[in-house]
């Protein structure tokens, strides 16, 4: 029985304005109702250009559960290809990333394809003439995707030949990913390595909300943080001795509740939004030697200041990526079933500052996002116990009150109290709003 | 120990793996030199233990910390607790040098652990290097590979 397909009604009664009902998370048609309308409708992350550096590098990734290829063509730009055959179906490349030379060549009959996508030659030919081949799907290729746009080496793809403007759709949450891309005295990143890759038996959209939930750090990590604090005052250590890079990492997710309050967080139109207004859990790192002078020299210093003044906590891009622009991470949380998400946690290099960043950046990627980390251990458990909770008949709604004022206007920027959860309210708002935009109906 | 025997160097990494099986967490903290690294790369074959990410790169303040995490009241994926099991193939010697008392060697093995009705199977290289420290093996380093390190994985709460 369907009971959502299509159903703009349906799918709007799912959303109240402090409270979500509990299918958006655990029904399988709600979810596919998502890859079909949310992931085609909105600007979704593939990957970054330094993943893909010289013609015919590519990287196979997904856009919701949609199998694509990110490729750079030979004219240099990148394209994003849907990863089937217009022949039979295959996938055209499965290894997670490789060079294909001037073209794709089909594994199963050898059609082959230009790295925009374009047919370039079938074998045996002839046993398509007067068959109207010329006048099929199969003629034109590999299909783009609707549409692509590379902002600052971040490339995002729409699904949809049709919908919002790239602009439109980010506006001025752009800063953030400016901030991370300026960090580097050249202005420029680089992938580091390949990226953690941890499996969540929960929905995606639990990972997306935790990226603002500021009440839970002190609680679900007191075991890794505050055991690390109580550790490093029991050690024996002579005085004044500089705490270590994995302490200065892992201690403010002990941070007091007032911390998190006073740090602010700011939402934008159309789902974005971020913690650490004024300051995060960033703030406190130390200097690394030689930075400040090497940003200086490239922006000057009034400029470097602002730069590395910004302290943003985690920014997230709506529907599916984290970014933190301090140390240069981006989480990409890839749907797979209503209840099966697959975090991939990214790092990039500033190129042209010290190598001393990237270490933290590892070190904070594997304390904090690995399948390994104390610290992602307990968001997993939180995350599972409630994918498993939300089907007790105890109650069908989920609650998103915490500082909730009557007529908020998610079409205004606004800064408010780091512990509000409007941030997640913006991002149903969003919800309902790219679910329904392709369903017909009166909005 | 005069000089560790064959048999003395197979034993020690039977017996650390046992110690983690048994949940000797203290012993086994025991068995490290205080400037000594635990490390699970990311991907097969990396080199580089600090400018690409890796599952675990742990000094012996890290240890301690996750030992101490699993002890703790609050620790909520570790309600319950997660077992582990070892299954190792007979180490091999790769490396000797009495001289300067450092030996390295070469364990295939078999992970499981488990907790609650999920249990995972992990096949995986272990490479320690010891050294030979007032009469006693110590780690100085373990590097564990993961036969399918860049795979997805849930949980995977314990050492290997
Ligand atoms: S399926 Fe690709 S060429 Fe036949
Ligand atoms: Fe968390």
């Amino acid at each position: 029985m369907s009971r959502y397909a299509s159903d703009r009604r349906a799918i709007e009664a799912l959303v109240r304005p402090t409270e979500v009902h509990r299918d958006i998370y655990i029904d399988e048609e709600v979810f596919e109702l998502e890859m079909k309308h949310l992931f085609a409708n909105t600007w979704v992350f593939v990957g970054h250009e330094s993943q893909t550096p010289g013609k015919g590098d590519y990287i196979t990734t997904e856009i919701g559960t949609q199998p694509v290829i990110m490729v750079r063509h030979t004219d240099g730009e990148i394209r994003v290809l849907h990863n089937r055959c217009p022949h039979k179906g295959t996938k055209i490349a499965i290894d997670r990333a490789g060079n294909t030379g001037k073209f794709f060549r089909c594994p199963y009959h050898a059609w082959s394809f230009k790295t925009d996508g374009c047919l370039l030659a079938i074998p045996l030919r002839k046993g398509y003439k007067d068959t109207g081949l010329e006048e099929s799907e199969s003629v034109k290729g590999m299909a783009p995707v609707g549409a692509v746009k590379n902002y600052r080496g971040f490339v995002f793809a729409r699904l949809n030949a049709e919908g919002p403007d790239f602009e439109d759709f980010f506006g001025q949450s752009l800063s953030s990913i400016d901030n991370m891309v300026d960090r580097s005295p050249e202005g420029r990143l680089e992938v580091a390595g390949p990226p953690l890759r941890y499996m969540h038996r929960c929905n995606w959209k639990m990972l997306v909300e935790n990226q603002t939930d500021t009440c839970h750090p002190m609680v679900a990590h007191e075991s890794s943080a505050g055991t690390a604090i109580e550790l490093w005052e029991q050690m024996e250590k002579p005085e004044g001795t500089k705490k270590p890079m994995a302490m200065e990492v892992i201690a403010p997710f002990m941070s007091p509740y007032e911390f998190f309050e006073n740090m602010g967080i700011r939402t934008w139109p159309n789902g974005h939004g971020h913690t650490g207004v004024h300051h995060s859990i960033h703030s406190d790192y130390s200097a690394i030697p030689g930075y400040f002078e090497q940003m200086v020299a490239a922006y000057g210093e009034e400029r470097a200041r602002a730069i590395l003044g910004e302290n943003r906590h985690n920014t997230v891009y709506f529907p599916n990526i984290m970014i933190k622009g301090p140390i240069q991470q981006l989480r990409l949380f890839k749907p797979v079933a209503a209840n099966r998400t697959l975090v991939e946690s990214y790092i990039y290099r500033l190129v042209g500052a010290p190598d001393m960043l990237l270490e933290r950046t590892a070190m904070y990627n594997r304390l904090i996002n690995a399948p390994t980390s104390m610290v992602g251990h307990d968001d997993l458990e939180m995350y599972e116990r409630a994918q498993e909770g939300l089907h007790s008949d105890g109650l069908e709604w989920v609650n998103v009150q915490r500082l909730y004022a009557p007529d908020e206007n998610f079409d205004e920027i606004a800064v408010e109290n780091g512990t509000t959860e409007r941030q997640m309210r913006n991002q149903f708002h969003a919800w309902t709003k790219y679910m329904t935009m392709t369903m017909g109906g009166d909005a | 120990m005069a000089f560790p025997t064959r048999d003395d160097l197979i034993d020690f990494v039977y017996e650390e793996a046992r110690m983690l099986d048994d949940g000797r967490f203290d012993e086994w903290l025991d068995l490290w030199t205080p400037d000594s690294f635990y490390w699970m790369p990311l991907d097969y074959n990396q080199q580089d233990d600090r400018h690409v990410t890796s599952l675990l790169h742990e000094d012996a303040f890290m240890r301690k910390l996750r030992i101490e995490r699993f002890k703790g009241e609050r620790t909520f994926s570790q309600k319950p607790k997660t077992r582990c099991h070892h299954v190792l193939q007979r180490p091999f010697i790769d490396h000797r040098d009495d001289e300067k008392g450092e030996y390295t060697t070469h364990t295939s093995f078999h992970y499981v652990e488990t907790r609650l009705d999920d249990q995972i199977l992990l096949a995986a290289t272990a490479r320690h290097e010891l050294k030979l420290i007032d009469g006693r093996l110590k780690i100085t380093h373990k590097r564990v590979d993961l036969l399918n390190s860049d795979a997805a994985f849930g949980n995977i709460q314990m050492f290997l």
